[in-house]
């Protein structure tokens, strides 16, 4: 009973926010509501008891992913800023994507019948977490792993080029 | 009621069940919240202008000074006059503002630190979440806090503020790398991420004594990228006054910017006290190996006073080298954490993993 209030108080926020995401005018408060749709589904995974997800969560969307596009809003806009308003075209066509969408989504979900498994409760100690982030036979991670350490290597570079001064041109500026 | 200063199960025990034979679940449920979160409540208010006192009193002492000294004995009840004062201040929101994200600042940073503050041990039996990553919890929690900063320096509609919260975002954000890392370093020696496990793990021997160098280091690193983490002195360029007023809370008045205050002080006492459970033992006695007597003495003094006094010492100790070191430039700041403490965190990881490995550690 009270983890079913405490379910629908967070699938309520993250419809509420998740909606005025996109409906706000002003950029850092859409960044804002997106935060919080995030920090509800942390609070799913709480629900859950499954901490390590919900910290997981935590740490790469909220506290990585949402404090970079709030700096990104720091340095490019102004507090005076507001989003146009879309045409009327653009508004036909994003309603059209988003019932497509939609229907998609409902069919999908509404076909699966979600059989209620009992599965064995999966250790999260330090221990299993690291087994299972480099090891590469069943239910081990070492691929995706390499994977992403390989896209985040790309991404440093590619922003150490970018920010890199130049060494040969404007010489006389110091 | 039951109560024992040594262990506060059996205190806890027995209010929940004396709760729990007068009421229904939900109603003891409520009255069990009700009562820790007034507690966690009086507690920081009450710890945090305690803190400010003694920062207050500290700074003198460093500068040959006597300190506030007219409002009560030793001037004790300055920071409550000075509290009253603050509450009675005229909120101010600056024109052009955006209201919304102004007024919801202090209370993303203040929400941050309550959180955290949730799963510090106090004594044995005084702990109130002890998540199995109970330490990745902490990291996970505070890396939200920046945001708070973050929406009070552009909502404020102020140069300055926004000066300020880009230096303090940019500074947070490097030195949480610093800070994770140094903590993971004593998650290799512990071989568990859940807190009251750190703290069991240490009845022998403090992970600072145990782990040897690569521990010591990483206690070094952990209280440099702590201070940072907090925008306290040297690394208090942020807010540096005499550049940037009063930094992201250029604009904030009366109790919203109390908030701040507030919150600036219970990260200390966090940071203190994430110290004081990792590296120091938490609430857990000295201990020397085969000293019998001596640990037997040592078990006499109760774990509460062990964790408060081991938290004041670190905070002491952050005080002083807030007096002492003349604040960093940006540069310097950023380049201390990229070129020096990060190369040095990620290389000591490596000799901690072949400590633990060789079993060198004692």
């Amino acid at each position: 009973m009270n983890s079913e209030i405490l379910f629908f108080l967070l699938a309520g926020m993250i419809l509420v926010f998740s909606i005025l995401t996109v409906t706000t005018r002003r950029i850092l408060r859409a960044a804002v509501y997106l935060l919080f749709v995030l920090v509800s589904t942390a609070g799913l995974y709480f629900m859950l008891n499954y901490n390590f997800l919900a910290a997981v969560q935590l740490t790469v969307y909220a506290g990585g992913i949402v404090v970079l596009i709030i700096f990104s809003i720091l340095l490019t806009s102004h507090i005076s800023e507001r989003a146009k308003m879309a045409g009327k075209f653009q508004g036909v066509m994003s309603a059209l994507a988003v019932v497509a969408g939609a229907t998609l989504t409902l069919i999908t979900i509404l076909n699966y019948s979600f059989p209620a498994k009992s599965l064995n409760e999966v250790p999260s100690d330090v221990k299993s977490i690291g087994r299972a982030l480099v090891s590469y036979n069943e239910n081990g991670y070492a691929l995706p792993f390499e994977v992403v350490s390989i896209l985040l290597l790309a991404a440093m570079i590619g922003a150490i080029i970018v920010a890199r001064k130049e060494k040969t041109a404007d010489k006389n500026i110091k | 009621m039951a109560f024992n200063i040594y262990d506060f199960t059996t205190l806890t025990k027995s209010i929940h069940e004396g709760l729990t034979a007068s009421y229904s679940a939900t109603t003891t449920l409520i009255i069990e919240w009700t009562i820790v979160g007034v507690a966690y409540l009086l507690f920081v208010a009450l710890f945090g202008l305690f803190l400010v006192y003694a920062e207050r009193k500290v700074c003198a002492a460093f500068q040959q000074r006597m300190g506030p000294m007219r409002v009560g004995p030793w001037g004790l009840l300055q920071t409550i006059a000075d509290f009253i004062k603050l509450l009675m201040k005229e909120l101010i929101t600056p024109k052009e503002a955006d209201k919304f994200l102004y007024n919801l600042a202090p209370f993303i940073v203040i929400i941050v630190s309550f959180l955290v503050i949730s799963v510090i041990p106090f004594a044995p039996g005084l702990q109130t979440f002890d998540f199995d990553i109970g330490i990745f919890f902490v990291t996970a929690v505070s890396s939200v806090g920046v945001i708070g900063i973050l929406l009070a320096g552009w909502s404020s509609n102020n140069k300055y503020s926004l000066i300020g919260a880009m230096r303090s975002g940019a500074q947070i954000v490097s030195y949480e790398l610093s800070v994770g890392l140094s903590l993971i370093t004593i998650i290799i020696l512990a071989g568990t991420m859940q807190i009251s496990g750190l703290v069991e793990g240490q009845r022998e021997m403090w992970f600072i004594f145990k782990g040897h160098i690569p521990a010591l280091i990483a206690f070094v690193v952990f209280i440099i990228a702590g201070t940072a983490e907090t925008n306290r002195g040297p690394f208090d360029l942020a807010e540096a006054e005499s550049e940037l007023t009063a930094g992201f809370h250029t604009e904030y008045s009366g109790i919203k910017f109390a908030f701040f205050f507030l919150a600036e002080y219970i990260n200390l006492f966090i940071v203190a006290a994430m110290a004081t459970t990792v590296f120091l033992g938490g609430w857990m006695p000295l201990h020397f190996g085969n000293f019998e007597s001596f640990n037997q003495i040592m078990d006499l003094i109760p774990g509460l006073f062990w964790f408060f006094f081991k938290v004041l010492g670190v905070i002491f100790l952050m005080m002083w080298f807030k007096w002492t070191f003349p604040r960093l430039r940006v540069d310097q700041i950023l380049n201390l954490e990229w070129k020096y403490l990060l190369p040095i965190n990620l290389f000591n990881i490596l000799l901690m993993a072949a400590v633990v490995l060789f079993g060198l550690h004692f």
